[in-house]
């Protein structure tokens, strides 16, 4: 399969009056055709802005991407004009985000909201778009789609927002959807809904899919490929029934490990010791050492880097290193 | 904004919910019609909007012309308000005046909202070069007082000595330019919170252009923001109006405006002995305003919740 979008060492820092945060430090991973890949890890390990990064929505002063590209369909997303970048955003990559409510402009129609990529990108006339927008509410379980084109986002539910989000993505049939945890803010019969409804129009569409949750059981759901991110770097990555199955580095086997098994008594749900470390003063070591059960002395001055362990699985961890002599 | 959530399930595929599909429009319309202070001044202006300009066009004494023998002659019958110095009907004049500073006032609040909110929008989304630029300009009109400002304009105009023709529509394009300042800060704010949203951050994925993003979905949300300030803006640019002409400086004799017309006042005589040449174009800016001012405070609590005292 064409890989859709690689992304090369992609580092995308934030700086502030004195310090920089490197968000994503040097994060390789690419998206074949009809694939979906699951982009897991804690808050604030970079996830988002590696979305955020390939949407071009990283502005300055506060942030920039400072190195890597973004290659789409054979073109460098990052050289790319703002003119030509938004011919691409909205039309070939969509995106959706994880709060529905505030996603929706509060003052226009949902109608209006739909219609409007239609007529920039697909030079649909008015009524056309119309036409269009209205079989899209029906498209995503959306019944009375006429009345609702003609309401305003404050009449919808969190659940319905979310339909309209994912209508107004995939209405010009775009080749990559992101979607930025799209599920975290509903509650759990929605979310199951939304996620087989995106399951559905992936199949049909040949449409790639970057899902970015931390949500270990979505993944097992919806991923084909599974990248594991921790501090802004790729620690683990790998086919899904594999990494489930095997997870190889410490962190992924410790959130693995965190999640109930239904069935299951357990008095006490496992969590990894420790927190994340801070951003502002990282040092040139395995970011998880500090929180490691395997922690040797090398994890503390020199960082891994991602290698195959497996078969189609990669991981950045010491233990996998065959020079280094376990402890 | 107008926030009536309407009670709406989920939409399972067959849910059978009816939203009450009311337009914001609609809705504040109604809210508007319950605040009965505010449709009181919204009644007295639109009264005095026909009286001014349908009312000459029933009077007999439209013409204006010199009548040397009613002369300061008292409210009569056939003169209700009088007649002035050279036997002109004072109530037609008044109403004459009315349609002169009503349309000076609205002419030079559109100006003022027009490149108000359009620089204030520019600045806000843009920020950064074109920010600067266009907000130390108006910081620079801000520290000059209005009114000064205004007169010093209306000297040169008499120095230039500008046919009093056109003087009507320098004056409305002076006050504009006066009031939009004020506006253009209040714009650029809202925008610089607007644009942080996450609305337009979708709005950005959609790969929609900035122009499109500028008018099709920010300036929508601070409609109702600069309904309220046109509203109120109209009154006080009929006050400024009034001021420049009442000192002679603004729309001049003999075309008529309500400030013109109480510059009688000025004259000890006239004070004394003809209230009837001053008394009823004060009392009706001092109406027209106020009454503008009751109704722009109503449109405010209804559109702008969040700026009520």
């Amino acid at each position: 399969m064409k890989d859709l979008i690689k992304i090369d060492h992609l580092r995308t820092h934030f700086f502030s009056d004195k310090n920089v945060v490197k968000a994503v430090n040097d994060v390789s991973l690419r998206v074949r055709e009809g694939e979906t890949v699951c982009v897991v890890g804690e808050s604030g390990c970079g996830k988002s802005v590696t979305a955020m990064s390939i949407m071009g929505l990283i502005e300055e002063p506060g942030g920039k991407v400072v190195g890597g590209s973004i290659e789409f369909d054979g073109r460098d997303l990052l050289k790319l004009s703002k003119n030509e970048l938004r011919t691409i955003r909205g039309n070939d990559i969509s995106m959706i985000f994880q709060e529905p409510m505030s996603s929706l402009n509060p003052v226009l129609k949902i109608g209006q909201q739909i219609m409007e990529p239609l007529i920039v990108h697909q030079k649909l006339s008015k009524k056309e778009a119309r036409a269009r927008a209205i079989e899209l509410i029906e498209q995503v379980g959306i019944s009375r789609a006429e009345q609702i084109a003609d309401s305003y986002p404050h009449e919808l539910s969190g659940g319905m927002l979310q339909r309209i989000m994912i209508a107004i993505a995939i209405s010009c049939g775009p080749k990559l959807l992101i979607a930025d945890e799209p599920t975290t803010a509903l509650d759990v019969t929605i979310q199951a809904q939304i996620l087989d409804m995106l399951r559905e129009f992936k199949k049909k569409s040949n449409m790639s899919m970057m899902l970015i949750t931390h949500d270990l059981g979505v993944v097992a759901e919806m991923a084909d490929y599974v990248v594991v991110m921790y501090a802004g770097k790729v620690v683990e990555e790998g086919e899904v029934v594999k990494l489930f199955e095997s997870p190889k580095h410490p962190y992924t086997q410790g959130l693995l490990k965190s999640k109930p098994i239904i069935n299951q008594r357990q008095d006490e749900l496992y969590s990894i010791p420790g927190q994340v470390p801070n951003p502002l003063d990282l040092t040139d070591s395995c970011y998880f050492h500090d929180r490691c059960a395997h922690c040797m002395d090398i994890c503390r001055t020199k960082q891994p880097v991602l290698k195959g362990v497996a078969d189609q699985q990669k991981a950045a961890c010491w233990l996998y290193e065959e020079a280094v002599v376990h402890v | 904004m107008a926030i009536h959530s309407t009670p709406v399930t989920d939409a399972v595929p067959a849910a059978k919910t009816t939203p009450k599909s009311s337009s914001l429009f609609k809705q504040s319309m109604r809210r508007l019609l319950r605040n009965k202070l505010a449709i009181f001044g919204l009644a007295v202006v639109v009264i005095m909007f026909i009286a001014c300009f349908l009312g000459p066009v029933f009077s007999p004494y439209a013409d204006n012309k010199i009548h040397m023998n009613v002369m300061n002659k008292a409210p009569s019958m056939k003169h209700w308000l009088g007649t002035d110095a050279l036997g002109r009907d004072v109530l037609t004049r008044v109403l004459q005046a009315g349609r002169i500073s009503l349309t000076v006032g609205l002419a030079s609040m559109f100006l003022s909202v027009f490149i108000g909110a359009l620089l204030g929008a520019i600045a806000g989304y843009y920020r950064g070069i074109v920010d600067q630029i266009i907000m130390r300009i108006a910081d620079l009109l801000l520290t000059i007082p209005g009114l000064p400002l205004l007169f010093i304009f209306g000297a040169l105009l008499s120095e230039w000595k500008v046919p009093t023709n056109y003087r009507m529509y320098i004056v409305m394009l002076m006050l504009g330019l006066v009031n939009w300042p004020g506006l253009a800060r209040m714009v650029r704010g809202q925008m610089l919170s607007l644009r942080e949203r996450e609305f337009m951050q979708a709005a950005v994925v959609l790969g929609l252009r900035d122009r499109r993003k500028l008018f099709n979905h920010l300036l929508p949300n601070i409609v109702p923001l600069l309904i309220v300030i046109a509203t109120l803006n109209i009154g006080g640019s009929i006050l400024s109006e009034s001021v420049l002409s009442f000192f002679g400086l603004g729309v001049m004799p003999p075309t008529p405006t309500w400030g013109n017309m109480i510059d009688a006042a000025n004259n000890l005589i006239d004070f004394q002995e003809h209230p009837w040449l001053w008394i009823p174009p004060g009392f009706s800016i001092f109406i027209t305003v106020i009454a503008i001012n009751i109704f722009g405070d109503g449109l405010r609590d209804v559109l702008d919740p969040k700026q009520k005292r």
